[in-house]
């Protein structure tokens, strides 16, 4: 069942258009991932599906309703979180939980028994009391993520949900994220973190200057720029001697030697591999390790983008 | 019920957040009281009365466009104001909360100078209603130009450079010091097109009898710039969010 259906989505701002003609949809409880530098149209985008953003054109449908032209009643619907911790940093984190229920029409006591219990969830029930301005980044981003929450939402959007904070508590957002799916929770991320697209994301769009340039899931995206199998073998002693026997042997394959004990076969289509195995006992040749090599999202996402992953990370201060 | 619960605690964070700090209060206290006594040092001749319609008016004034100007502006810098309007609740509900913080204030400013003169002259002539529903009006209205000038402004000093570009010109011409008869020609159609001009007349004929206008006109222009201030910022907070 679809969540959001976005069609022939186009945002120009003068003359410069930041969102050109995209279309995508999002199944209900996926994590549906947007992947690209800055400038891309993620914000743009994001923008525009929570109806703080006018298109140019197009249309947004989140759970049937027609974003454009009812976005309050489509905003009862979600929770989120924009790229900056947007709390209030005079009141305190329990403060800002109740707050942002009451925007949502939550009766007092109902707001206060949800605060502390997204306090709990997010560990930070120490911190309830403490004003958000003395907060750490990544408790700010973790008590700005519960606020999303406070109204149990069906579709939560995470505008770069884990950019500029530590470690620990980048796993801890990753981990409720997963958790939030399980409970059916819709989720749309924008991300320029590929290993967080990678490890979190059912489907995943790269965006590159305002247009969706490949999507799908992680395999489907691999798949579309990797039409061979490459496996690599570890073996016991040197083989560069038996190389040419075994290509003369198997025509389909294509050995590369990566280090003395250590080859490549590249195949067009999967091959069994017990021949190559016993061929290579014969030689008194032992494999101790075969695996198959994928291409990394990030390969594909280099291929398919043409900008380098680098690029992504010294804009918002590396992984 | 829903936007009640909305309206109601934007008001209180608001309230709480802002009004009530410190340095606001005394702000609140201290600017009414020392332009009171400003006006008294400077002015020996004329009666308590006759200045108190342009001290309440002036007070009003100035407290309502700074705080709306900062508060609003501050919310827009860090953000905080987007959390307002992603909120399932209606802009006119969302206005309506900010604004009633500021009127709020801006009539805790009015009565500064009047529990001031309240110890020196018998203050029992005055028609409070209508003082009250006077200083009610001209803090609706100049909260509104607060409003219009902090979606304006991008930074704090910004939003007070265009605030003074206004409150100045407005305190001269609105007949409060230089009686609107007396200006020159070209700047009297101008005068007629400030909300201050018919909030101080109203004043002046509570206090001191000496209205230029029946109270009826002066109400009804009131009421027309409140609700044409309220369109035109409704119109400028949706155009900028497109912006």
């Amino acid at each position: 069942m679809t969540m959001i259906c976005v069609k022939n989505l186009t945002k120009k701002y003068g003359n410069f258009t930041a969102v050109d003609d995209i279309s995508f949809d999002v199944k209900k409880g996926e994590i549906f991932g947007f992947l690209g530098p800055n400038g891309a149209g993620k914000t743009s985008t994001i923008n525009m599906m929570i109806g703080l953003l006018k298109p140019n054109s197009g249309k947004i449908t989140i759970n049937e309703i027609d974003v454009i032209k009812q976005a309050k009643k489509a905003q009862e619907i979600m929770g989120i979180v924009a790229d900056e911790s947007n709390l209030y940093n005079e009141m305190d984190g329990f403060a800002n939980l109740c707050f942002c229920g009451a925007l949502y029409g939550m009766g007092k006591k109902e707001r206060e028994s949800k605060a502390r219990e997204l306090l709990k969830l997010f560990r930070l029930q120490d911190a309830g009391n403490r004003p958000f301005k003395a907060y750490s980044k990544g408790m700010k981003r973790k008590l700005t993520i519960a606020a999303a929450l406070i109204h149990s939402p069906e579709m939560l959007f995470l505008d770069e949900p884990t950019t500029g904070i530590d470690v620990e508590s980048s796993r801890q957002i990753r981990e409720l994220i997963l958790q939030l799916k399980n409970q059916g929770t819709t989720i749309f991320i924008t991300t320029h973190y590929i290993e967080e697209a990678e490890r979190l994301c059912d489907r995943i769009a790269f965006i590159v200057q305002g247009k969706i340039v490949a999507s799908g899931t992680v395999f489907q995206l691999m798949n579309n720029v990797s039409h061979s199998h490459n496996i690599n073998l570890i073996t016991n002693k040197d083989v560069q001697d038996y190389t040419t026997a075994l290509q003369k042997r198997f025509k389909e394959i294509t050995v590369t030697v990566k280090k003395p004990d250590e080859l490549v076969i590249k195949t067009a289509k999967r091959i069994p591999l017990l021949p190559i195995l016993k061929f290579l006992h014969e030689k008194d040749i032992e494999v101790y390790e075969a695996k198959e090599i994928h291409p990394s999202l990030e390969d594909v996402f280099v291929k398919l983008t043409g900008i380098e992953t680098s690029v992504l990370q010294k804009e918002k201060g590396g992984f | 019920m829903k936007s009640l619960i909305a309206f109601y605690n934007i008001l209180k964070k608001d309230i709480t957040n802002y009004y009530l700090k410190p340095p606001n209060i005394s702000w609140g206290i201290i600017f009414p009281l020392s332009w009171t006594m400003m006006q008294l040092l400077r002015s020996v001749d004329s009666s308590i009365l006759e200045l108190l319609p342009g001290l309440i008016s002036t007070s009003v004034l100035f407290g309502t466009t700074s705080m709306l100007a900062v508060t609003i502006t501050f919310e827009r810098s860090g953000r905080s104001f987007e959390r307002l309007l992603l909120a399932p609740i209606s802009l006119n509900t969302l206005m309506l909360a900010k604004i009633t913080g500021t009127i709020l204030f801006g009539m805790f400013n009015a009565f500064v100078p009047i529990i001031f003169a309240g110890f020196f002259i018998n203050l029992s002539d005055i028609n409070w209603i209508i003082v009250i529903l006077a200083v009610f009006l001209i803090a609706v209205t100049s909260s509104l130009m607060g409003l219009l000038i902090a979606v304006s402004a991008q930074q704090v000093f910004e939003a007070q450079t265009i605030s003074n570009f206004f409150r100045f010109p407005m305190l001269f011409l609105c007949g409060l010091f230089i009686p609107i008869s007396s200006l020159p020609v070209f700047l009297k159609p101008l005068s007629y097109c400030l909300p201050l001009t018919y909030g101080a007349d109203i004043l002046k004929g509570a206090i001191t009898s000496n209205n230029s206008f029946s109270y009826t006109l002066c109400f009804v222009m009131l009421l027309i710039f409140t609700v044409g201030l309220f369109t035109v910022s409704k119109y400028a907070i949706e155009k900028k969010q497109n912006q």
